[in-house]
């Protein structure tokens, strides 16, 4: 029987429009706008004014703290101006926008697609050229990669989990670039493993994809400490803590990170990243989205420069359809409802997702009816029809005891309710003011 | 363009509803239904009709001119409160009995708790025990199933004609000095096959237990409730007459007996898992039935109702919140003992 989580979980319906869909190269807008904070963490630094002309993959903000990354150009052109933009919450954040001309790539790249397989560095050197690049990771979460890459003093790292499961409906970005770039990926996996030391690799693959299954498998055969994991579809597989439970049966404690039970987990796009950046010296500025969403005229999974306009994507994609009631930057589960299309793609943006005006609008929300389908389908093994209570009474102690801050926010909750309880919106709130508590009291 | 929504996700949804569950477990009762018709004849019918018809007048009216909210009625919950009530009265029973429990049902039962969702016992239950307690006799004179009858006795007489429970006739034969198995032998007691089936007097919708086992199936697979409760319940009362019986067959009857009849298979799949009325985590749900199971041999045994299961699910509803408060889900990433700080 293949493997999966087993707390919880749901099956929602695949969607997956794009995924026979190969590869295409995006055009280079005419205009970028690169946000400063891309990552978790503090943002990046600006280092040039209006009216410098940059190339592609100069630096142009560096790290503002230990949690943060670099950005680089991903144009070339001149810096047109730095001013706030609004970000998916409505909230102004800044930018560099930059205007483009031609598209000059800083010499220092090596541009070709030559596969480099000898690992020349070593281990200092890796991550160093890993945070140089300004890596964070690509599956939505964003966190600094070099940071991963060390793990703390003291602590056994055993295994290095691939994280190939792309559980959200409707996207295929990461299935795109495994078709395409198998044994880029494969050397991305073997840099990781000389810098951490683990002493084995495991792909977590869901069998929705067995041709990248088989492909992992053929490859991966020839290094003996680098294993695929075909895994049984059910979401949220992708969540951290699902697949190390999924691929290895060990439990990440609460409150505590991976590392903790000797895990360390990168998602497959920010191993291909690596990749470049430690073999090809490429800085991340460019990345695979699937632009999606059932009337769309041509859904597929686009490379595209990071800065560009959503809706430069939904162009190439045949146009935003008449009835779109929702933009969402990533995928259905947790991804974010934008506001417009002029929001730019950023180094976590996975996918752009299109929902009709009838998919878009929420049910009317009942009492809860008390059926437990959403402690069933929790995969923190949570209350969310309680936590929810106690949020909207603000009762932060309770939350706190019934355990608000493991909540992974996967949504599955809200997505099963009965009586269309807007579940997770009550939870994050509560997480939020519970969180603060926690700090306060430090 | 068009009015962008920018809700939170999740941005999609399962499509579940209040609606389909409840319509559903509507779906898995009328088997039991049908069955009831069959057994009693016009008289089920108009019973279930009263009792469905004046739950949903009552919801309705008490919604809109009491507590002045919008009505709630299409969510299906009232005509299951309704058909749970039927089921659970003698056929034989005047209908004006059955509207004061549909009265009791939503009104006491349902709608003072501020409706679907925060009532703490199961509605139709608190009818069912207000009727018992209040019209004693009426509520336990128990018509035959005419196939019976016409078997036996001369079909004219069946609107006459009534007779007791298989648990009330073995509690008074046992109380008469008689073994179980020379109770079992008289040739009015109903056979193990009939009660499978039906043939045996009681409530309508408690005599076929293979018709609620059907109705069982239907809801497992539509996940419209788990396992947990029904098979605890089950187990739990197996067990323990199982082991009385071991003990002394004389005085006690034998496992099958006891979840063939009085209604225990009707109360473990339709009103012990009530949604609102049931505890939530899987762990909860477990105590519960097996709470429900010992009281129920409980009561039936030394207790002086033989129908002793209505009491056991009310017993167990009032014990929800505390057992909600202390059997939490397995939590991910909390080693086992640790739960509570
Ligand atoms: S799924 Fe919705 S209705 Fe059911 S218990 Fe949870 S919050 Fe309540
Ligand atoms: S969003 Fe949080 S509470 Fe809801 S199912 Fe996911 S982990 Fe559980």
């Amino acid at each position: 029987m293949l493997k999966t989580f087993k707390l919880g979980g749901i099956h929602p319906p695949e969607n997956k429009l794009s995924k026979d869909k190969p590869i295409e190269i995006l055009p280079i807008p005419e205009k970028v706008i690169i946000p400063l904070g891309q990552h978790i963490g503090a943002p990046a630094k600006i280092l040039v004014k209006k009216g410098d002309s940059v190339k592609v993959g100069q630096l142009i903000a560096e790290k503002g703290g230990f949690i943060s990354a670099n950005i680089h150009s991903s144009v070339s052109g001149t810096v047109e101006k730095i001013a706030d933009i609004k970000d998916a919450s409505g909230y102004p954040k800044p930018a560099i926008h930059i205007k483009v001309d031609g598209d000059e790539w800083d010499e220092s790249i090596i541009k070709d697609d030559n596969l480099i397989e000898t690992i020349s560095y070593e281990k200092e050197e890796i991550v160093k050229r890993v945070e140089a690049a300004g890596i964070v990771g690509l599956g939505g979460a964003t966190f600094p990669t070099n940071v991963k890459l060390m793990p703390p003093p003291g602590s056994n790292s055993e295994f290095l989990i691939i994280n190939a499961v792309e559980c959200e409906p409707y996207l295929t970005a990461d299935h795109s670039i495994m078709l395409k770039r198998a044994k880029e990926i494969i050397v991305g996996i073997n840099i990781i493993i000389k810098a951490t030391g683990v002493k084995k690799a495991i792909i977590g693959i869901e069998n929705n994809k067995p041709d990248a299954i088989k492909l992992f498998e053929n490859i991966a055969s020839t290094y003996s400490n680098i294993e695929v994991c075909p895994l049984k579809m059910k979401y949220p597989q992708g969540g951290e803590k699902q697949l190390i439970k999924a691929t290895t049966g060990r439990e990440v404690p609460s409150g505590a990170l991976p590392i903790a039970v000797g895990a360390i987990v990168q998602n497959v796009g920010t191993v291909l990243a690596i990749y470049e950046a430690v073999q090809k010296n490429k800085p991340l500025f460019e990345r695979v989205v699937t632009v999606t969403g059932k009337k769309i005229n041509k859904p597929g999974n686009y490379l595209c420069r990071i800065g560009t306009p959503i809706g430069n994507l939904i162009e190439a994609a045949g146009g935003l359809p008449e009835d779109t009631g929702k933009i969402i930057n990533g995928g259905p589960m947790m991804g974010k409802a934008l506001i417009n299309t002029d929001t730019p793609i950023t180094k976590g943006s996975s996918g752009v997702l299109l929902l009709d005006i009838k998919e878009s609008k929420r049910k009317e929300q009942n009492d809860c009816i008390r059926c437990a389908k959403c402690i069933n389908v929790c995969p923190m093994g949570l209350e969310p029809y309680l936590l929810m209570s106690l949020a909207e009474n603000n009762n932060l102690e309770r939350l706190e005891e019934e355990r608000i801050m493991d909540c992974i926010e996967c949504g599955s909750c809200s997505y099963t309710c009965p009586a269309n309880r807007a579940i997770l919106d009550y939870i994050r709130l509560g997480k939020g003011r519970t969180g603060q508590m926690i700090r306060n009291r430090k | 363009m068009n009015k962008i929504f920018v809700s939170p996700s999740p941005h999609i949804h399962s499509g579940d509803s209040i609606k389909k569950n409840m319509w559903g477990v509507v779906i898995a009762m009328v088997p039991a239904m049908i069955l009831s018709f069959v057994y009693f004849g016009i008289n089920a019918l108009f019973a279930t009709l009263t009792a469905v018809l004046s739950c949903i007048l009552f919801e309705y009216l008490i919604k809109k001119f009491l507590l002045k909210e919008e009505s709630s009625i299409t969510d299906g919950s009232a005509i299951i409160t309704g058909i749970l009530l039927a089921f659970n009265v003698p056929s034989s029973l005047p209908l004006w009995i059955i509207v004061i429990g549909a009265l009791v049902a939503i009104g006491i039962g349902k709608l003072s708790y501020g409706g679907l969702g925060n009532n703490v016992f199961n509605p139709a239950l608190v009818g069912r025990v207000f009727l018992l307690i209040s019209f004693p006799a009426q509520m336990t004179s128990w018509p035959i199933p005419t196939t019976r009858l016409s078997e036996k006795i001369n079909p004219d007489m069946i609107d006459s004609f009534t007779g007791a429970t298989p648990l009330a006739m073995l509690q008074e034969g046992i109380q008469s000095g008689q073994s179980v198995s020379s109770i079992m032998e008289q040739n009015n007691f109903p056979t193990y096959q009939d009660m499978l089936l039906g043939n045996i007097g009681g409530s309508l919708g408690e005599v076929a237990a293979i018709a609620i086992i059907a109705g069982l199936i239907f809801m497992l697979v539509r996940k419209i409730i788990t396992w947990h409760i029904p098979t605890a319940i089950i187990l739990t009362v197996a067990a323990f007459t199982g082991i009385l019986n071991l003990c002394s067959p004389d005085t006690y009857a034998d496992p099958l007996f006891h979840l063939l009849t009085g209604g225990l298979l009707l109360g473990a799949v339709f009103m012990a898992t009530d949604y609102v009325t049931s505890p939530m985590s899987k762990k909860g749900m477990l105590v519960y039935g097996v709470g429900i199971g010992l009281l129920t041999v409980i009561i039936r045994i030394w207790g002086s109702y033989p129908e002793g299961m209505s009491f056991a699910i009310l017993i167990m509803n009032a014990f929800t919140p505390l057992i909600n408060k202390y059997f939490k889900p397995k939590r991910f990433g909390i080693a086992k003992k640790g739960g509570k700080k």
